[in-house]
């Protein structure tokens, strides 16, 4: 009998395809949530091969908090363009301007926690009731315990304590009115796998995931690059770094880290040598122990 | 590479997040950053050494309150393979989430702790991978640091696990390994504490155990999740049934039976992605063509015409109670089969297993949480199915509560 094996790579891919075809299935008007970074930028890839030749099946959905690297938003046109896909955009400054936030104060400001608000407004506009994100199980602690089907409340709450079991590939959509799902199809995929499957597909990305030089500072412990965004204090010291970008952000709390990687096995080699973990560099989820399972509650992505 | 998915069910105390601590940080899965976040913590509720719990139990309430709540997924890799962990907390209250673990596992890690032996705890754990037909169990005998390193015990151990395990029919290979999760002895590296033991370390152990064979490749089953039409000038005519095979192998130009209907037709071409393909098998995710144009829709299932599935109405099955609310008597549910969903009613309750002894317990109106038993099902359409121990992906379901939504059992068709 000839070898019915499946590498990794296409167990995790056909596995996702699964969860991406259930998903446009059971839902009424799916979303996917479209950052411009690597895991949203593979989910979009995945979506495509699901659904040909038909297009996808749902928009992309951008929450942009105004604080985007340019290189980031050139990316999004262009691949949304390629992708043949629409794109909503919710934008973090019309929350802003329509008071439904309060922009942070403080030299560490960031609109990472007003993004919930914003999401939040997009999905009630637009009446998603099944956003599907680039979230992995690998990337944080809350996160291992979160289903490929998430139950959000009518107030997009998660509620840890209380999922659904998920059993075999059995996913239970079934919600009341006003609730919504967020649905993650990465969530067996760690950032290696990631990083492994883009090579393989050959997948272009923003430049910011490759070493380039720049003007950076350090704070608390993480690079940031000087932008508009930040107001670089008097004893923050500017330098020109060779570094890249392991996950993209806002510029306010993304942080850079040195790096000469500049093709995608130089990445791959220095993920598998690299003792720290990609959000490492995330300077939004070190603002207590449990900074991502609180918001992820009040129905952060 | 492939991929190997275990879970490890255990107790706070027998070394369970010890064992897996050290899977993770041996193969270089735990960060700096995470190690320095869990020592702060440590450090912070006063625990005298790292606490590798804190790794996996990673919601707030489980922080606080010192306890497993909820599966967690953990990932590492190495060379050979990559590995998913289902990380189950072992209590007897937890049986859904051991159950939960075990459905999509190809092997349990059973940990003895050495100074107890065979436990009611062991034989709950060995039951739940029976009765999901996980083929591999690996029983971990742990802490032997803390027994002299002795073979007598580990023998003794082993003889009173075959002899329970031999009740168990669909167990067929249990692999024993001595160790000592704290010191490292047989994890990763082969232990010389226990010159005595001839066998694989753990992590090799896991690295080589076969797992080609988990999926069948003999009943060809397609349930349709989702049709493609682009309706574009390029594909007007294409017509494609997405779909992830679920068992058997495709090949265009195949006799295939399209159920409920009993159209036959033939495979036209495999599609993927702009290229097609020359078959398709367990689990690949692909889409069909099919010679005729047919009226299918999703939960429509597609097979070969000469090794048709069960299509059947009145099913039997073993479920597990999931829910704080018990099983209605007469209670109608939803249930999820496959890309399916229907009412069922049941109608009786054959039996409950008690789970430590293994009894079947007859007369049982009903089931609650954490209960396992034996129920029958009538659906209001019939169900295009194969038993569970034949496909793991025909032969399971879910039952839903039509008011909460709640996912209330899982069930495995006999």
């Amino acid at each position: 009998m000839p070898d019915y094996n499946l590498s990794h790579l296409d167990q995790l891919e056909a596995e996702a395809i699964f969860v991406l075809r259930e998903t446009a299935a059971q839902f009424r008007k799916p979303a996917l949530l479209f950052s411009g970074g690597k895991d949203s930028i593979v989910m979009a890839h995945l979506a495509r091969k699901a659904f040909w030749p038909a297009k996808i099946p749902f928009p992309l959905v951008h929450v942009d908090t105004g604080h985007n690297f340019p290189e980031t938003i050139a990316y999004r046109d262009a691949y949304v363009e390629k992708l043949g896909a629409d794109l909503v955009v919710g934008s973090v400054q019309e929350s802003i301007d329509k008071g439904r936030v309060v922009e942070e104060k403080g030299i560490n400001a960031s609109r990472n926690k007003l993004q919930t608000v914003t999401l939040l407004d997009t999905i009630e506009e637009h009446q998603f009731d099944a956003c599907l994100g680039g979230g992995r199980r690998d990337e944080e602690k809350a996160r291992a315990k979160e289903r490929f089907f998430s139950h959000r409340d009518e107030f997009g709450q998660w509620d840890p304590k209380n999922q659904r079991p998920e059993l075999w590939n059995l996913f239970n959509g079934r919600k009341h009115e006003g609730e919504h799902f967020r649905v993650f199809p990465l969530s067996n995929f760690t950032e290696m796998d990631v990083w492994l499957y883009i090579q393989r597909e050959g997948i272009e990305l923003p430049g910011l995931y490759f070493s380039h030089e720049r003007e950076v500072f350090e704070r608390n412990g993480s690079l940031l690059a000087v932008s508009e965004f930040v107001t670089v204090q008097p004893t923050e010291k500017i330098e020109r770094k060779i570094v890249r970008f392991r996950t993209i952000g806002d510029a306010t709390c993304t942080g850079a880290v040195e790096s000469r990687a500049s093709t995608l096995q130089d990445i791959i080699d220095e993920v598998a040598a690299s003792r720290q973990t990609e959000r490492g560099t995330r300077a939004d989820d070190k603002r207590s122990e449990t900074a991502m399972e609180d918001r992820k509650r009040e129905g952060y992505f | 590479m492939d991929i190997l998915r275990f879970t490890t069910a255990g107790s706070v105390d027998d070394g369970k997040s010890t064992l897996i601590g050290r899977l993770l940080y041996d193969s270089k899965s735990i960060f700096e950053d995470q190690l320095a976040a869990v020592e702060e913590s440590s450090r912070r509720r006063g625990d005298a050494v790292v606490n590798l719990a804190l790794l996996t139990d990673g919601l707030k309430a489980e922080r606080e309150q010192g306890i497993t709540i909820d599966v967690a997924y953990r990932y590492f890799a190495t060379p050979r393979r990559k590995f998913i962990i289902a990380d189950t907390p072992g209590h007897v209250q937890y049986t859904r989430n051991m159950v939960t673990g075990a459905s999509t596992a190809n092997l349990a890690i059973i940990l003895v702790d050495a100074r107890k032996g065979v436990i009611e705890q062991t034989k709950r754990h060995s039951f739940i991978a029976d009765l999901l037909r996980i083929q591999h169990v690996v029983v971990a005998i742990n802490k032997m640091d803390l027994v002299d390193y002795s073979e007598e015990v580990y023998n003794r151990i082993v003889d009173d696990y075959k002899a329970f395990a031999s009740r168990l029919d669909n167990l067929v290979d249990i692999t024993t390994i001595p160790i000592s999760a704290l010191n490292g002895d047989n994890v990763v590296e082969k232990s010389d504490a226990m010159p005595w033991y001839q066998g694989p370390s753990l992590l090799y152990h896991l690295e080589t155990v076969y797992v080609g064979g988990e999926h069948n490749h003999v009943d060809a089953r397609f349930p349709v999740q989702w049709v493609i039409r682009p309706l574009s000038n390029e594909f007007h005519d294409f017509r494609g049934y997405a779909g992830r095979v679920a068992g058997g192998v495709f090949k265009p130009g195949d006799e295939v039976t399209v159920l409920p209907s009993g159209f036959q037709t033939k495979v036209k071409e495999i599609h993927f992605d702009g290229r097609t393909l020359n078959e398709a098998f367990a689990p690949q995710s692909v889409a069909l063509t099919l010679e005729n144009e047919i009226d299918i829709s999703r939960g429509d299932m597609i097979v070969k015409a000469n090794n048709p599935p069960k299509v059947s109405q009145d099913i039997e099955a073993m479920v597990c109670w999931f829910s704080q609310t018990p099983m209605a008597e007469r209670g109608k549910y939803i249930l999820r089969h496959t890309t399916r969903e229907t009412q069922a009613v049941v109608k009786d309750v054959r039996y409950l297993v008690d789970i430590n002894t293994l009894h079947k317990q007859e007369g049982i109106q009903s089931l609650a949480m954490n209960d396992i038993g034996r129920i029958v099902l009538r659906t209001a359409v019939p169900l295009i199915h194969d038993s569970y121990r034949r496909n793991r992906t025909t032969g399971s379901f879910v039952l839903i509560h039509p008011g909460t939504n709640e996912t209330v059992a899982g069930g495995m068709i006999l």
